[in-house]
């Protein structure tokens, strides 16, 4: 097939996965949230159970006026958001939705993962220093300071996984806990089980953590501090440019959950199915294993309240970091025995 | 402080009981109350609003003067009414012309259903009745003594 026309399909099935995924998880953050506070939530917008309350949110940002403060670096600082949002969509090209259905199954699949999120931390950073305004820019440092603490622990959490499927690229993770044989004397139902989730559990609990992080979603949120910093590096804008901020930060969520569900929950992956069947039910699956994720993510969201920053930078160097190291060297040491 | 040597618990106890409550709170039912489609039913005694009973009224005035609002305007005037005997003196009655309650000034302390010597105001549980205007909060005699029905029967005496 032409390649435009087949980039043109791919890029708008991404679109169309990532932006209603996005609106799903706003609408269950306010949901959720509610109920976890004793409180109904979002009940009218929509006629049943405030379904398009996200929606009426976003035409509500849009028809606000778009401010660029006079002292800012005007083309730095309306590029941005949108190169917030391509960090987190430019994610999807590896990721498997089904064992064919993937954009480009680069060989260094994990590797781009791991740089093109980091591309997300300089939008932040741009936000942070165009606005000439002292929150944006003490927002923007410390989540500069933040996002490079945590993407060490990232790092280290996925090289467990590498190491055990022995291979970087995306697909291929899929493809070996797919094949992952318990051994023979269990009955065959643990093989439902995805191998990953009990053998790097700490790996799982290290990448959840840092993904928390990286997203700059409380307990995790100095960055955006409101009580401190008024709203850190997103204190300027508005209109259009803050719903692009907003829409990134969940899209952000879909995005990092969907790694941490390919890496460790077996992406597309279903027991006792074949791969025909998966071409089609993959997508499916994937977005369960995602949205389950994302419920954890609000979990802890209106659970915890802000650490601190020092307790921030303790958790990443002092306990994550080594526990990583750790988990690095007893998966070799594993690997290498059996 | 007690010297017992504190047992070891299990790791990030604060994580799992921060965790498992708003897991349960999650599966509770809200305690919201949708107000204008379903409403709360106060306690009879709630301070809702005050009522008049115009006819055990007897313009003393115990109440506007206690009032720390000044928000309870009475005017009234002495009516002549013929001796209880043929040829005695000509008594008279304090009648009621004007009670108001100001009620956006009111700060249902309850002073003046207190201080009434002749137990003519009430508290009343009915809570509905804001106003678009602040003007619309002054309850004349007749709305004050309509909301004397409002109030609920005074709980039986004790038996002996």
């Amino acid at each position: 097939m032409n390649f435009w026309l087949l980039l043109l399909i791919k890029v708008g099935l991404v679109l169309g996965v990532m932006l209603p995924g996005a609106l799903v998880i706003i609408f269950g953050e306010l949901k959720i949230s509610a109920h976890m506070q004793s409180r109904i939530g979002p009940y009218f917008a929509g006629g049943r159970f405030g379904w398009a309350q996200p929606l009426a949110d976003g035409l509500k940002f849009m028809q606000k006026e778009d401010l660029v403060p006079a002292d800012a670096d005007d083309r730095v600082y309306k590029l941005a958001p949108y190169v917030v949002l391509m960090g987190t969509l430019a994610l999807f090209v590896v990721l498997p939705f089904g064992p064919e259905t993937v954009a480009r199954d680069l060989d260094l699949g994990i590797f781009y993962v791991l740089a093109v999120s980091s591309l997300s931390t300089l939008g932040v950073l741009m936000a942070g220093w165009s606005s000439a305004n002292k929150y944006s820019l003490i927002g923007g440092l410390r989540a500069a300071a933040q996002l490079i603490a945590y993407e060490l622990p990232l790092v280290l959490a996925v090289i467990g996984v590498a190491i055990m499927a022995g291979s970087l690229s995306l697909n291929d993770i899929v493809t070996a806990q797919a094949n992952w044989q318990w051994f023979d004397t269990l009955p065959t139902w643990v093989n439902i089980i995805p191998p990953y989730m009990i053998l790097q559990a700490v790996g799982l609990v290290i990448f959840l953590t840092a993904s928390l992080a990286e997203l700059s979603r409380i307990p995790f949120d100095m960055p955006i501090a409101e009580s401190e910093l008024t709203m850190g590096y997103l204190t300027e804008y508005s209109g259009l440019r803050f719903t692009m901020f907003f829409l990134g930060e969940y899209a952000g969520m879909v995005a990092m959950a969907a790694v941490a569900a390919t890496l460790f929950l077996g992406g597309y992956w279903l027991p006792f199915v074949s791969d025909d069947v998966l071409n089609f039910v993959g997508p499916v699956v994937l977005l369960t294993k995602v949205m389950l994720i994302a419920f954890v993510f609000i979990w802890l969201r209106w659970t915890f309240p802000r650490l601190r920053e020092d307790q921030l930078q303790t958790i990443a160097w002092k306990w994550l970091i080594p526990a990583g190291l750790a988990n690095i060297v007893l998966t070799g040491f594993f690997k290498v025995v059996f | 402080m007690s010297t017992r040597p504190r047992l070891p618990t299990l790791p990030f106890k604060g994580l799992r009981t921060g965790m498992w409550l708003t897991l349960k709170t999650l599966f509770k039912k809200p305690v919201t109350i949708n107000y204008p489609l379903e409403k709360e039913t106060p306690v009879p005694r709630a301070r809702g609003v005050i009522a008049l009973d115009p006819e055990a009224c007897t313009v003393c005035m115990l109440c506007a003067r206690e009032c720390p609002d000044w928000c309870i305007y009475i005017e009234g005037h002495k009516e002549e009414q013929p001796p209880a005997k043929e040829g005695g003196r000509v008594r008279t009655r304090a009648t009621l012309d004007r009670f108001d309650i100001d009620y956006a000034l009111c700060m249902y302390c309850g002073i003046c259903v207190e201080v009434c010597p002749f137990d003519a105001l009430f508290w009343s549980p009915d809570y509905e009745y804001s106003e678009f205007a602040i003007s619309e909060m002054m309850h004349d005699k007749d709305r004050l003594t309509y909301w004397l029905s409002t109030v609920p029967d005074p709980p039986a005496l004790e038996s002996n």
